[in-house]
């Protein structure tokens, strides 16, 4: 079943043509990779699927609804959530409580209600507490629960931002170069947490550069360059396309 | 219901305080553009240089009064650029707002106690409070010549300077890049402070041109820092000749507004546009929706 | 939640002990500085959530104030007396119109306060829903000089109009009789019981704010500070949120405006200025920004002090100097929490649960 269907989706800056009429599915369940060379659209096309910015034409149907309008909260609502390319955790709050934001849809208590702290808050206060220490544990970051998020090394917080998603208890979970800066240890580490999360029964559909992650785990691969989708294969055979080699000529394996 | 003459008097001293407005605007910008800080002192030059004036001029002649209210203007403002601003790192534009806030607040109350709250003015620069000259069906002050003259003057000077001399140009560089300009031997920081200083310094000399006509006391300065910021952000941020431009629109809509509106509500006006303008348009009139982007200090 | 607890006792217990030091020792006229005090907490605890808490900067809170304390002091004052006709004598039988007599023996015909409070928080309710949309699409710098514009706007509109006193301001504001034998009023005679219904309200605001500020909207609100589109991704509507913040703030503003007016038996434009405005946030930057508490204490001392003249002819002074010094060296406010951690973390070595 497609969980996602993106079709003719274009987007453009002044003369720039940044999306430029993309169209693909990705299959509930599946692992789906974004790959392309810099500025080949990327990071523009996952602002666009969650809502982040409007495009100029276009569809975007997320379990059988066209989300295209919608504000980008709502669009988490219904069940995608994301990740940034540069890290976006909150700043002066611990790893806990950044996690714990994401079960802000899966919670109720307005501002009256938190104000006089009505009784059923304490209760979805401690649920939640509980979800996300579940999720530290998947993580394996059940240590660092109460240090403050931001100084965790580099590689941490990417796995914090990445459950925080997580406690969305989303059906699609985009994730924006999860692997970006980390060392190659860290990005097999990364690389099984993604499979594990799809054993969870979420859908991936990932933007990356490295190469070894993206043929390692995806069940697919969409190829962009400028703004234009050049394959859509699986990873075997997108390794031997000739037009995605002559794209990445000069730039080596990642 | 208004007859021609009264509407030229009107939009006489709509240019006439339009043009100070518009000066303020300039000041604004460029501090704005040398370093991304939207300056709230700047109308405390203006009326920093109206005070001193009047307190010089008690015993120099008027033009050596000017100048050196003007001068010492000028000192304050690098005074301010040096002590509170140049040695922050990469502060964010919010802090600097809040900062010249209260850095406007000090100088009122600094003002305050030197000259009491009473209200001052230069006498006027040629003839007497009376005195009008005829142009067209106006009567108009000879003061008002003065301030739209000498308005004039500075901002093509400013132009000239901008365009023509190696200082204007080096300041022109750090504002487009300052990273580059620095690589070429351009001193940022003292571009800084000696940005603040042409604020000051056009700020101080615009309040003394206008202080006949308008008077000046020790918190002139913040109504004017509003209209200036108002009319700035109209004309576009950054962009001077626009000010100018703007400053003369904004006189003239508040002048004539007098004719609908009690007396009162007249300082208003310039708010209610500076709020509309923020909420639908805020890159200004003349400026592009691209181009208002925050800049980096 | 204990802890809390303990914080509201520990600090009602100061307010008592404040007062009955002043009784005591016979000073019983410092209670209505302190009075005075804690209603101009409200706003500052206000502008706290919504500032440092939510990064919504506003320089023009005291125009929520003023809006309230004017509302109420107008319809309170405002004589209907030579209007006839249905609706006027329809309010009155309703008891929504109240008279007394004034001071030359004639009759006033008023709104009565408790109508005349509500209806001026709500106006200003109203008006914070109106330009809280737009204002808070602002960001950073530009929201600050809107909010400062609306300020202006409102203080201008007071001084300007002949309906509310001008420059004179409204006087002979009547007491505010919130419960019965309980009046809000400058009577000297009601100090002491003033002094407890100010405080009682900032104390019900604080523990208001506190369940706020540790529940989910609390964490969102701050997660909206600290990465806006982060918290937006995670499903939290930040646009309404802000707006209902900002709200929030505006209504503290607007109650504290209309209690201290009615005891002070008057309001002035003076309450609508940019100064006041400053002073609020100066308030909030010296209290620590996102920290409730300090804030209050803050609050309590510096406008205390302010009041009883101890700043003389430099209040203002003061105040601008707070601003500019905090915002020089401490832009996260002095009082932080980490700047508390880190002592604790000095003295108590071992670290302790942290509370959000």
């Amino acid at each position: 079943m497609k969980l996602l269907s993106v079709r003719s989706i274009s987007k453009r800056f002044g003369g720039l043509k940044a999306v430029d009429n993309v169209s693909f599915d990705v299959p509930q369940g599946a692992i789906k990779a974004l790959i392309g060379p810099n500025g080949a659209g990327k990071t523009t096309l996952f602002n666009l699927l969650s809502g982040f910015l409007r495009p100029d034409r276009g569809s975007v149907v997320f379990d059988g609804a066209e989300v295209l309008g919608l504000m980008p909260h709502q669009i988490a609502a219904r069940g995608m959530a994301r990740t940034f390319q540069q890290i976006r955790l909150f700043p002066k709050m611990t790893v806990l409580d950044n996690i714990l934001v994401g079960r802000h849809l899966r919670s109720r208590g307005g501002f009256v209600s938190c104000m006089l702290h009505l009784p059923f808050l304490r209760k979805e206060e401690s649920g939640a507490r509980e979800t996300c220490r579940e999720i530290l544990e998947f993580l394996g970051l059940s240590g660092q629960a109460e240090e403050e998020a931001d100084r965790l090394p580099y590689g941490q917080q990417r796995i914090v931002e990445l459950g925080r998603a997580l406690a969305c208890d989303p059906r699609i979970l985009l994730l924006d170069e999860p692997a970006a800066g980390l060392n190659i240890r860290e990005t097999v580490e990364v690389g099984k947490l993604i499979s594990r999360i799809r054993e969870r029964n979420v859908t991936v559909l990932l933007v990356e550069h490295d190469m070894s992650l993206v043929m390692d785990i995806s069940d697919e691969i969409v190829v962009l360059s400028y703004g234009q989708k050049i394959a859509e294969d699986k990873p075997a055979s997108i390794q031997k396309d000739p037009e995605v080699i002559q794209i990445y000529l000069g730039e080596g394996d990642a | 219901m208004m007859n021609l003459d009264l509407f030229l008097q009107y939009m006489v001293a709509g240019v006439t305080y339009g043009t100070i407005y518009g000066i303020v605007a300039v000041g604004f910008n460029i501090i704005y553009n040398a370093t991304g800080i939207i300056n709230f002192a700047q109308g405390e030059f203006v009326m920093l240089g109206g005070m001193t004036a009047v307190t010089l001029g008690r015993f120099l002649p008027l033009p050596a009064a000017i100048l050196g209210a003007v001068l010492v203007t000028m000192v304050v403002g690098a005074l301010l650029e040096i002590l509170f601003i140049r040695w922050l790192h990469r502060p964010s534009v919010l802090r600097m707002i809040v900062i010249t806030i209260g850095l406007s607040i000090l100088i009122r109350e600094a003002a305050l106690h030197i000259w009491g709250e009473g209200v001052r003015a230069l006498p006027y620069f040629t003839g007497t409070s009376v005195t009008s000259i005829r142009l067209g069906g106006v009567y108009v002050s000879p003061q008002v010549l003065w301030v739209v003259g000498i308005s004039a003057v500075v901002v093509a000077i400013l132009g000239g300077f901008f365009r023509y001399t190696l200082l204007g140009m080096q300041m022109r560089a750090c504002s487009a890049n300052r990273d580059a300009a620095r690589l070429c031997g351009i001193s940022a920081k003292n571009m800084v402070t000696f940005s603040f200083m042409l604020s000051a310094g056009i700020g101080a000399l615009g309040g003394c041109i206008v202080s006949p006509i308008t008077y000046v006391q020790y918190d002139s300065g913040v109504p004017l820092a509003i209209k200036g910021f108002t009319v700035a952000i109209l004309g576009g941020l950054g962009n001077s000749l626009a000010s100018a431009a703007a400053g003369m629109l904004l006189g003239i809509l508040e002048s004539l507004s007098i004719s609908v509106l009690p007396a009162a509500y007249k300082d208003v006006i310039s708010v209610a546009i500076l709020l509309v303008i923020l909420f639908v348009r805020p890159s200004g009139l003349f400026g592009s929706a691209e181009a208002a982007r925050l800049k980096e200090f | 939640m204990k802890k809390q607890g303990l914080q509201i006792a520990g600090f009602a217990a100061v307010v008592v002990a404040i007062q009955m030091t002043a009784s005591l020792t016979g000073n019983v006229y410092h209670l209505t500085q302190l009075t005075m005090s804690a209603y101009y907490s409200l706003v500052v605890l206000g502008l706290c959530i919504l500032t440092g808490y939510a990064g919504q900067i506003s320089i023009g809170h005291a125009g929520f104030f003023a809006i309230g304390g004017y509302l109420s002091a107008l319809l309170t004052t405002h004589n209907l007396s030579a209007h006839g006709g249905p609706i006027v004598s329809g309010l009155a039988a309703m008891g929504i119109l109240t008279r007394r007599p004034d001071l030359y023996g004639g009759e006033l015909l008023t709104v009565h306060p408790w109508p005349a409070c509500i209806f001026a928080v709500l106006t200003a309710v109203a008006i914070a829903f109106a330009i809280g949309g737009p204002v808070l699409r602002l960001k950073g710098h530009y929201l600050a000089m809107a909010t400062l514009g609306f300020g202006i706007i409102v203080y201008r509109i007071v001084l300007g109009t002949e309906l509310v006193g001008a420059a004179d301001g409204i006087y002979d504001v009547p007491a505010f009789p919130l419960l019965p034998g309980i009046a809000v009023s400058g009577k000297s005679s009601l100090r002491v019981t003033n002094y407890y219904v100010a405080w009682g309200f900032v104390i019900l605001g604080m523990v208001l704010l506190l369940n706020l500020v540790r529940s989910r909207v609390g964490r969102a609100l701050a997660s909206i500070h600290g990465a806006e589109d982060a918290a937006e991704a995670m499903g939290i509507p930040t646009a309404r949120y802000k707006l209902k913040i900002f709200v929030v703030s505006a209504a503290f503003a607007a109650v504290a405006g209309v209690l201290l007016t009615h005891y002070n038996g008057g309001i002035g434009p003076s309450e609508s200025s940019v100064m006041k405005s400053v002073r609020y946030l100066a308030i909030v930057a010296i209290g620590g920004m996102a920290n409730l508490w300090g804030t209050l204490l803050m609050s309590l001392l510096l406008n205390y002090l302010s009041l009883r003249g101890y700043f003389g002819t430099f209040d203002d002074a003061v105040f601008g100097g707070i601003l500019i010094l905090i915002m020089l060296f401490a832009p996260d406010g002095l009082l932080r929490r980490q700047l508390f951690e880190e002592l604790k973390g000095a003295v108590f070595p071992s670290g302790g649960e942290k509370e959000t």
